[in-house]
């Protein structure tokens, strides 16, 4: 599931270029965003807000079972560590 | 004299730093073993500064043809090559660091707040949703939601 301040249209024509087939939801007023802390203010194109990169592994009760904030915007969780905490769920 | 004329590594060098800088976000970026540290880059960074140095020193030595014109050459090529390296280690190194602190952000063991959100065909998807209806038919055993800047 990602989420991002682009609008379902821009989702739309990413998804079809890549050729990702996982759900990709807007957030384009940042109220989720806002309400996870994650709003980077100011560093989107024109100076609007967007999320700053992060994951979070939710469990079916709905509790993290694991966060990924990086530090540094280039360097993201890999996606063989991710399968590996996916693969720990119950 | 002949050969002391073009001054050759002056110029490998600003070409390799230029190629250095611009090889990240083109290439090394799209393989995690080169993206999340830019050692590459860092190793071409070093070479360049060799060929720099070199040609520095070519470019003030006493011997050339026009030293004046030489000197303003050598200063214009090396200078700019140094803004390259010190934009691409600002880039790196301190403007991706500036990122929220995201205190208030859930934490492992917590809840995370619910929410309603349009997917790319504009229906709207609930955490809860998420959370509770069956994949082929079993229950899903949770939801990886990812934050992505955006923009791509």
């Amino acid at each position: 599931m990602a989420i991002s301040v682009d609008s379902p249209e821009a989702s739309r024509n990413l998804m079809q270029q890549a050729g990702y087939t996982f759900s990709f939801l807007s957030d384009q007023k940042t109220e989720v965003i806002r309400r996870y802390d994650l709003v980077h203010a100011g560093a989107g194109e024109n100076g609007g807000d967007i999320a700053r990169p992060a994951e979070f592994l939710v469990d079916r009760t709905g509790t993290v079972r694991w966060i990924n904030l990086t530090e540094n915007y280039f360097v993201r969780a890999r996606p063989e560590d991710v399968l590996n905490k996916v693969n720990l769920l119950q | 004299m002949n050969g002391r004329r073009f001054n050759w590594p002056l110029w490998v060098g600003v070409l390799l730093t230029v190629f250095a800088a611009f090889s990240y976000p083109f290439i090394f970026i799209w393989y995690p073993v080169t993206r999340d540290f830019p050692w590459v880059n860092l190793l071409l960074f070093a070479v360049a500064i060799v060929f720099l140095f070199l040609g520095v020193r070519r470019g003030f030595a006493r011997d050339r043809a026009h030293p004046t014109r030489s000197k303003i050459l050598t200063s214009l090529v090396g200078g700019f090559s140094v803004l390259i390296i010190a934009l691409f280690l600002f880039s790196y190194f301190v403007f991706a660091r500036w990122l929220p602190p995201s205190k208030g952000a859930p934490q492992v063991g917590q809840k995370v707040p619910e929410f309603t959100l349009p997917d790319s065909n504009g229906r709207q998807v609930s955490l809860n949703e998420l959370l509770t209806t069956p994949i082929e038919g079993k229950a899903p055993k949770g939801v990886l939601l990812i934050f992505y800047r955006g923009y791509w």
